[in-house]
């Protein structure tokens, strides 16, 4: 008993740990890639290629002056920015971020916080409540632009919210039925990787985590040019620090999601011949560590795309958001709920 | 009725199918600032790379001293009558008995300011001086925190004995020439060798 507490708590210290190491990095990645897209060095003073760069940062927001305006809500305004951070690191409990291993004792463990039966589930209400942050945090700060932000932020997350679940609706078919996470990634290992049955669901799930995560094209909460700073204009110090570092766990977790839902997490391509090549047999706990690898770097794939997106595109308006969520991708993803439901019956999946 | 024919007819027209996908557009668009990566950077990293100044650049004075080092500004004041800015300002005073190895004419600048925020870096100094005293050279100002740290004093602006300031790309003979004819400054233009008036 005693063991097993102490290896959920070091899972769960490794999990926060990584968390917040690679939000702070893709502060720094996100501004080497916009800096490389543009044409321009980015961040270098800090160490080698700038690596300290998010050390300075996080010590610059520290050391700023702390204002919590006379007129806001003195509780919430601190709730707002910790019910954001807080529901952006629950989020990664459930997913599984590798391969169980055996020891020689022959007790199992597995690279996972927890393996509840609904974790989609338990994805999407955690989720859900980040933008509970976001509203509480513009509403206490009193002031016009924080509260436009957070009503754009809100209605922006329960648009896209709708096609994102229906389309994760359509995974979990082609998935056999299963809201395990981890029985999601189990069955890409025994198949192929589930893009190939679901590139319409892919691609709205995608655009959704850019929408649900506040990221450029869909930065209108934030908007700096319509809403001076979106729902944080009144926050400073280290309560900015966290919706900031917040946003950019959310954008590590979103890209977790897809690389487990749709690119098969901890899984590569022969993978098996892989491991027989190197002469790994099943249990070992390299193949874990191999397979978390391959997860990782998935993971920084998809942050970088988020990123590459970011830099391209421009915002869009309000009304083509609404546009975007209701008239195309929610028929959209009733599309390809309809497709997949009928494809997997002629596979044989669904039995009525 | 139509007045002019630069009124524009502004195209309206219905997205094509594929173009109201957007997906290929924003693709097309991803690959162009993907293959920005690749490109050169055009940036100096300032502190350990300069940008290659030019040799008759205008940067911070220099009052020369002559080959004896002695100098050779004689608070004529010339340069402070033709400086459009109004940032140099002098005080004269007699060589004294014992002192012709420091300063070269009977009479020299006790003080010699030029204030630094007012100065525009015309260079119009340089044409006025006489005297072959002072000069622009290729060095940058350095930043400061007070206003009065920018007026420039003797100390700053006289070049130290041991350490001679180079404007031998700025000396040359045919900038000697030109400076001894009377009546023309910066209104002369070149031609060849040869240095006309200009005819107004």
């Amino acid at each position: 008993m005693i063991a097993f507490v102490i290896y959920k708590f070091i899972v769960c210290v490794i999990v926060f740990g990584l968390s917040l190491a690679v939000a702070a990095y893709s502060t720094w990645w996100e501004r080497k890639l916009s800096a490389l897209l543009q044409d321009r060095v980015g961040p270098n003073r800090a160490g080698p290629f700038g690596l300290l760069q998010p050390l300075a940062d996080g010590g610059k927001m520290f050391f700023k002056e702390e204002i919590i305006p006379n007129v806001s809500n003195r509780f919430l305004f601190v709730l707002g920015p910790s019910l954001f951070m807080l529901t952006a690191l629950m989020t990664g409990s459930v997913i599984p971020w590798g391969k169980s291993f055996t020891t020689d004792s022959g007790s199992t463990y597995s690279f996972q916080i927890t393996d509840i039966n609904i974790g989609v589930l338990y994805l999407f209400g955690v989720v859900s409540i980040g933008v509970y942050g976001i509203m509480i945090g513009g509403w206490a700060s009193n002031n016009k632009y924080a509260l436009l932000g957070a009503i754009r932020a809100s209605s922006q997350m329960i648009s896209y919210e709708v096609a994102m679940g229906i389309s994760v609706i359509a995974l979990i078919i082609t998935s056999g039925g299963t809201l395990s996470l981890s029985e999601i990634v189990e069955q890409q290992d025994a198949g192929v990787a589930n893009i190939v049955w679901q590139p319409l669901g892919f691609l709205i799930f995608f655009i959704c985590a850019l929408a649900e995560t506040n990221r450029a094209p869909f930065d209108l909460p934030e908007c700096e040019s319509e809403l001076v700073g979106g729902y944080h204009t009144e926050y400073s110090s280290m309560k900015l620090g966290l919706f900031l570092f917040a946003e950019y766990i959310n954008m590590f977790i979103s890209s977790a999601i897809m690389a487990a839902f749709y690119f098969g997490g901890y899984n590569f391509p022969w993978a098996h011949e892989f491991y027989q090549w190197i002469g790994l047999h099943d249990g070992s706990v390299w193949i874990s560590i191999i397979g978390f690898g391959a997860f990782f770097t998935k993971i920084c794939i998809f942050i970088s795309v988020f990123m590459w997106v970011r830099w391209t595109l421009p915002r869009f308006r309000y009304d083509q958001l609404m546009h975007l969520g209701w008239k195309i991708l929610l028929p959209l993803s009733l599309l390809n709920l309809a497709i997949t439901v009928v494809v997997e019956y002629f596979r044989g999946n669904i039995h009525f | 009725m139509q007045l002019t024919n630069r009124s524009k007819v502004v195209s309206n027209k219905v997205q094509s199918g594929m173009e109201s996908m957007y997906l290929p557009a924003i693709l097309k668009g991803m690959m162009i600032t993907a293959s920005h990566i690749f490109k050169r950077r055009p940036t100096i990293r300032y502190p350990e790379q300069t940008r290659k100044l030019s040799a008759v650049y205008r940067g911070l004075h220099v009052l020369k001293r002559d080959e004896k080092g002695a100098e050779r500004c004689t608070a004529c004041g010339l340069c402070a009558l033709a400086c459009p800015a109004e940032a140099i300002t002098m005080e004269n005073a007699e060589r004294q008995k014992g002192e012709e190895s420091l300063y070269r004419e009977e009479k020299y600048a006790k003080v010699y300011e030029i204030n630094m925020l007012r100065c525009i870096f015309c260079g119009l100094c340089e044409e006025a001086c006489p005297k072959e005293a002072i000069f622009l050279t290729d060095r940058i100002v350095d930043t400061e925190y007070e206003r009065e740290d920018f007026i420039y004093g003797k100390d700053k602006l006289v070049e130290k004995i041991d350490k001679r300031i180079d404007v031998s790309k700025r000396q040359t003979l045919e900038v000697a020439e030109f400076k001894k004819i009377p009546g023309i400054k910066h209104n002369a233009v070149w031609e060849g060798n040869r240095i006309d008036r200009k005819i107004n």
